[in-house]
C-alpha cells in the first residue's frame, strides 16, 4: 500500500512498491498533466515536487515517496492560492510553450529553482534547468526566467 | 451557392439563428495526384458567426505548436472586421466535409445546420476515396498559412463581412456604400446607429456569398501584422492541454509493445504464458512482427513485456551497418544517375576550367525524437470505432484505422488531440503505430492505449534519410563559378531541395536511387535539411578555395535573385559580418529558400577546451512575404535553428546489425538550455506571396555552423555530426 499526499489530497493506493510515481500519477489517479517523455531522468518532462524538491518521477518508485507531500503541475498554483503563478504568467507573457508537451516538467523544475535562488546567475539557470525541450524554447525559457528573477 | 472551377463559396443559416460560411477551392497541393482530374472542391474553412456575436473560426490543421491555431483566425478575423476578443477558435472534426467539399448529413446535423434543400442529394451520396483523405487536413510542408490561410481563411471572412453589410443596408434601409465595419459592428456613420455582427448573421445567412470576395491590401489590415499571443498557450502552462497519451476513456487498459529491432522482420515465437497470471496483465497479443502485452496500467505491461522471451526471424537485413550503407550509396553513384537539372554544358565547362574543385559529404539517419512518444488509444465498441492520437493529419489516421479494421470511415471518430511535437513523424504514412493500436483494439471491447517507450520511438522511427552528395565545380581564369556538378543519393521532396539558387552557367544535378531496408519520413524541412548541409558548405569551400570573401562571393552570384541577397544582406548587417568578433570568435554563413520562404543564418563560433564547438549567436534573417503573427514567426525561426543545430552537433542514428544502435536521450542528444544560443531574428518584409514558416529555419544552421569553424580551424566539415570532431584552433587568414 502507498501513501502519499498529491496536490493536498491524501492518497491511498494498492500498488506495488517499485511502481515509478509517475504512473501512479498518470495511470492510477489520472493526473496526465505530468508527461512521460524517456523513462530513464535524462529529459525531465516527468518533474514534480516531492516535498518541494524537484524529483523526476519516471525513475523514482512511490515506496521512496511514502508519507511525502506531492506537487504536479495541476496542483501548483492551487497550492499558491491563486489562479496561476508567477512562473506560469511569465510563461503566458513570454509566449513560451510551443508543442507544449515538455512545459509541464520545465515549469516545474523552474519553479524550484526560483524557490531556492530567487535570483539565479545565467550559469546557474544553465546548471540547474536540464530539461529536453524538443521545440527549442529554451530562448523564451531564459528570457522568462530573467524577467521573474529581476521583479523577485 | 456560386462555383466556378476554383473555388466557390457556401453561406448558411444555423439552427437558432447565425451565419455559418465555408470555403471551398481545388486548391493547390504538392500532394495532389497525378490522376485527380475530377477537380472536386476540396472545404477548407467554417467560420460562424452567433447571435451573441461571437465568431467562431474552425480550422482544419493540426496545432503541434506553430501557431496554427492562432494565425489562421487571425487572417478570417481581420477580413470579416471581427472584434478578436470575440472570436473563438475550433479544432475541425475529422469528417469528409473538410475532405472533398461533399457535405456530410451526419456532420451538419450535429452542428445544428439546417441543409440548404440543394445540397441535399450530395448529402446521403457522400463518399470518400484514401487519396482524398490523404490530401485534406494534412499539416505538414509549411502549408497552413500560405494555403488555406491566405486563401480559405481570408476568403471566407471577407465574403461574410460582405453579406453583413448587405444584411445592414436592407435592415437600415441604406445604401452599403454609406455603411463601414469594424470590431464586429456594421456602422453607419451618418445616422450613428450600429448593428452587430452577431444581430445581422441569421439575415446575412439570406445572401449569396460571393466566389470572388474582396480582399484587404496589407496597409488595411488590423490584425495580421500583430502578435497576437497563442489561443493554445494557457492549457500548456497549467497542465490542461489533452495530448493523444492523455485520453483516458473509461475502463482504458495499456499496452506496451516490443517491435522487431530489424525492420522488416517477422516474430518467430513467444512465450506468452510465462507472464499469465501476472498482476494486471489481460492479454498477450501477437502481431507479425512486434509483440503486446496489455494490462491495466502501462508500467505493468512494459514490466511483463520484459520479462517474455521474444524471438524475431532473421534476414539478410541483419547483416546492413552504417558502414555498409555508406559503401552502397558510394557504389551507386559510380553507377548510373538520373537527371535532376542540366543546364548549359557541365562536362565541357568542367574540361575547360581554369581550376576544378571536388568534395564529396555525408550526413547520418537522423529521428525525429517528438517529446511524446507516438501513442494511439483506440476503442472497438457497437460496431463503431473512437481513436485518440495527436497527428498532422486527422483525416489520413481516420482513413488508416477504418482501413485496418476493414469499417467505413463515417464508422470511425478521431478525437483530436495537442502533438507533443510533429517535426513529419505524425504524418499517417509515417507511423505503423496506429495500425499496430488498432489491431491491438481489435481484441477488446474496451479503450486501450498503445504507448511505445522512448526506445521504441528512437528505434522504430521513420529516420530522416542519410545522404551521401559528390560535388565538383569549375572557375574560368577571372575567377567566376561557371560549373556546378552535384550528384547525390535519393531524390526526396521537395524537388528542388538540391537545387542551388547561385547563377552558375552550367549545372549538372542529378541523382542515384540506393534503396536500404531502414525506413524513412519527412523531418523538419525535408531534403533541404541535408542539402542546404550540402549546398551552402560546398559554396563556402568554393569561396575560399577561390581567395574571395564567403558573404561576398554568395551576393555576387545572386544577382538574378534580389529576395535571396536581401535577406543574406539583411542577415549580415544585423550579425555585424565579420566586425568586433571576440578572439577565437569566428562567424559562418548560410543561405537557403524552402516552403516560400527564404532564410540566411550567420553563427558565432568558438572552440571549447574540450575541442568542441560552443555555438555563442545565430542571427537569422527571414523573408515569409509578409507576417502574419509576428511573434510565431520568431518562435518558430528560434525552434527550426535549434532543431537544426541539435542536429548538427549530436544528431547521429547509427546502423548495426540492422539495428539502430541509439535508444535514448543519453546516446541521442539534445541540445539543452546551456547550449542554447542567443538568437536574434530579423525580419524582410518584401510582401511576397505569404511563405511557411514551421520549417525554413532549420535547413541553414549547419552550414553556417560548419563554415565558421573552418574560419577557426581551417577544417572543413563534410560529415556531420559535429560532436564526432576535435577541432584544433588553427584560424584561416579570409578574404575582405
Amino acid at each position: 500500500m502507498a501513501r502519499f499526499r498529491v496536490n493536498g489530497t491524501d492518497q491511498q493506493l494498492d500498488i506495488e512498491d517499485d511502481m515509478p510515481l509517475l504512473w501512479a500519477l498518470r495511470d492510477e489517479l489520472g493526473l496526465t498533466g505530468t508527461k512521460f517523455g524517456c523513462g530513464i531522468a535524462a529529459c525531465g518532462a516527468c518533474t514534480v515536487h516531492v516535498n518541494g524538491t524537484p524529483v523526476r518521477s519516471c525513475v523514482t518508485p512511490v515506496s521512496a515517496v511514502e508519507g511525502a507531500e506531492i506537487t504536479t503541475i495541476e496542483g501548483l498554483a492551487v497550492n499558491a492560492a491563486e489562479a496561476l503563478t508567477p512562473v506560469q504568467q511569465a510563461w503566458i507573457d513570454h509566449q513560451v510553450p510551443q508543442c507544449g508537451y515538455c512545459q509541464s516538467g520545465m515549469i516545474m523544475a523552474v519553479s524550484s529553482l526560483l524557490a531556492s535562488n530567487p535570483n539565479p546567475s545565467d550559469d546557474e539557470i544553465d546548471n540547474s534547468i536540464s530539461n529536453v525541450c524538443r521545440c527549442g524554447t529554451y530562448p523564451r525559457v531564459k528570457a522568462a526566467i530573467k524577467s521573474l528573477a529581476t521583479t523577485a | 451557392m456560386k462555383m466556378n472551377r476554383r473555388r466557390f463559396l457556401l453561406g448558411t443559416t444555423v439552427v437558432g439563428g447565425g451565419l455559418l460560411i465555408g470555403y471551398a477551392s481545388t486548391r493547390p497541393s504538392k500532394h495532389r495526384l497525378a490522376n485527380d482530374a475530377n477537380q472536386e472542391p476540396y472545404l477548407t474553412t467554417w467560420l460562424r458567426i452567433d447571435p451573441d456575436n461571437t465568431v467562431t473560426v474552425i480550422v482544419p490543421h493540426s496545432e503541434m505548436g506553430q501557431g496554427v491555431h492562432t494565425a489562421l483566425p487571425m487572417m478570417a478575423a481581420d477580413e470579416m472586421d471581427a472584434d478578436w476578443s470575440k472570436v473563438k477558435v475550433e479544432q475541425a472534426p475529422a469528417t469528409d466535409l473538410f475532405a472533398n467539399g461533399v457535405l456530410v448529413k451526419g456532420f451538419i446535423e450535429s452542428m445544428g445546420v439546417s441543409i440548404p434543400g440543394f445540397l441535399q442529394g450530395i448529402a446521403s451520396s457522400a463518399t470518400m476515396k484514401v487519396a482524398e483523405i490523404m490530401n485534406m487536413q494534412i499539416t505538414g510542408g509549411s502549408s497552413s498559412v500560405r494555403f488555406t490561410g491566405e486563401v480559405g481563411m481570408r476568403s471566407a471572412g471577407a465574403a461574410a463581412k460582405e453579406m453583413l453589410v448587405k444584411a445592414a443596408a436592407a435592415r437600415l434601409g441604406v445604401a452599403e456604400n454609406e455603411l463601414s465595419t469594424s470590431l464586429s459592428y456594421v456602422h453607419h456613420e451618418a445616422s450613428g446607429r450600429s448593428l452587430s455582427y452577431g444581430e445581422l448573421a441569421t439575415d446575412a445567412a439570406q445572401f449569396e456569398p460571393s466566389s470572388e470576395p474582396t480582399l484587404k491590401t496589407p496597409e488595411q489590415f488590423t490584425i495580421m501584422g500583430k502578435s497576437i499571443p497563442r489561443v493554445d498557450i494557457p492549457a500548456k502552462v497549467d497542465g490542461s492541454a489533452q495530448y493523444g497519451i492523455d485520453a483516458q476513456p473509461q475502463g482504458l487498459l495499456y499496452a506496451a509493445i516490443k517491435i522487431s529491432p530489424v525492420f522488416g522482420n517477422k516474430l518467430l515465437s513467444v512465450n506468452s504464458e510465462a507472464v499469465s497470471g501476472r498482476r494486471g496483465v489481460v492479454k498477450v497479443v501477437e502481431l507479425e512482427d512486434a509483440v503486446a502485452v496489455v494490462a491495466d496500467n502501462y508500467w505493468r505491461a512494459k514490466q511483463a513485456l520484459a520479462a517474455l522471451d521474444i524471438q524475431f526471424e532473421t534476414s539478410e537485413s541483419d547483416s546492413v551497418s552504417t558502414e555498409s550503407i555508406f559503401a552502397q550509396y558510394d557504389e551507386a553513384l559510380k553507377g548510373e544517375v538520373n537527371e535532376d537539372v542540366e543546364l548549359g554544358d557541365t562536362p565541357a565547362a568542367l574540361s575547360s576550367a581554369a581550376k576544378v574543385f571536388e568534395a564529396s559529404y555525408r550526413v547520418p539517419y537522423l529521428a525525429h525524437a517528438a517529446m511524446e512518444p507516438m501513442n494511439c488509444t483506440v476503442h472497438f465498441h457497437d460496431g463503431k470505432c473512437d481513436v485518440w492520437t495527436g497527428t498532422q493529419d486527422n483525416l489520413g489516421i481516420r482513413g488508416q484505422v477504418a482501413s485496418v479494421a476493414e469499417m467505413d470511415e463515417n464508422d470511425v471518430t478521431l478525437h483530436s488531440c495537442y502533438l507533443g511535437g510533429g517535426f513529419g513523424r505524425r504524418l499517417p504514412n509515417t507511423t505503423d503505430t496506429i495500425v499496430q493500436a488498432t489491431k491491438i483494439a481489435q481484441h477488446f471491447d474496451v479503450p486501450v492505449k498503445t504507448l511505445w517507450s522512448r526506445e521504441d520511438d528512437m528505434q522504430q522511427d521513420y529516420y530522416r534519410p542519410a545522404v551521401t552528395s559528390q560535388f565538383r565545380a569549375g572557375f574560368d581564369a577571372q575567377n567566376n563559378l561557371i560549373a556546378w556538378q552535384n550528384y547525390y543519393i535519393g531524390k526526396n521532396e521537395p524537388a528542388e531541395a538540391a537545387h542551388t539558387p547561385y547563377d552558375i552557367p552550367n549545372q549538372s544535378i542529378a541523382y542515384a536511387d540506393s534503396p536500404t531496408h531502414i525506413r524513412f519520413g519527412a523531418w523538419r524541412s525535408v531534403a533541404h535539411s541535408q542539402h542546404t548541409f550540402f549546398m551552402e558548405s560546398f559554396v563556402d569551400e568554393l569561396a575560399h578555395q577561390s581567395g574571395q570573401n564567403p558573404y561576398q562571393f554568395r551576393l555576387s552570384m545572386l544577382a538574378s535573385k534580389p529576395r535571396h541577397a536581401a535577406v543574406l544582406r539583411a542577415a549580415a548587417e544585423k550579425a555585424l559580418w565579420n566586425q568586433n568578433l571576440p578572439e577565437g570568435h569566428a562567424q559562418g554563413i548560410a543561405l537557403q529558400e524552402s516552403f516560400g520562404s527564404i532564410v540566411a543564418q550567420v553563427a558565432e563560433v568558438s572552440i571549447d577546451r574540450t575541442g568542441q564547438v560552443q555555438v555563442h549567436r545565430v542571427t537569422c534573417a527571414v523573408d515569409c512575404g509578409r507576417s502574419v503573427n509576428p511573434d510565431t514567426v520568431i518562435s518558430q525561426a528560434e525552434s527550426g535553428i535549434i532543431f537544426g543545430l541539435t542536429a548538427a552537433i549530436y544528431g547521429e542514428i547509427t546502423i548495426k546489425d540492422g539495428k539502430v544502435e541509439q535508444s535514448n536521450f543519453t546516446d541521442y542528444e539534445m541540445i539543452r538550455l546551456k547550449d542554447s544560443p542567443q538568437i536574434d531574428v530579423v525580419t524582410v518584409e518584401s510582401g511576397a506571396a505569404v511563405g511557411g514558416l514551421g520549417e525554413p529555419a532549420t535547413p541553414p544552421i549547419a552550414a553556417a555552423v560548419a563554415n565558421a569553424l573552418y574560419i577557426l580551424t581551417g577544417q572543413r566539415v563534410r560529415e556531420l555530426p559535429l560532436k564526432n570532431y576535435r577541432f584544433n584552433p588553427a584560424p584561416v587568414e579570409q578574404s575582405a
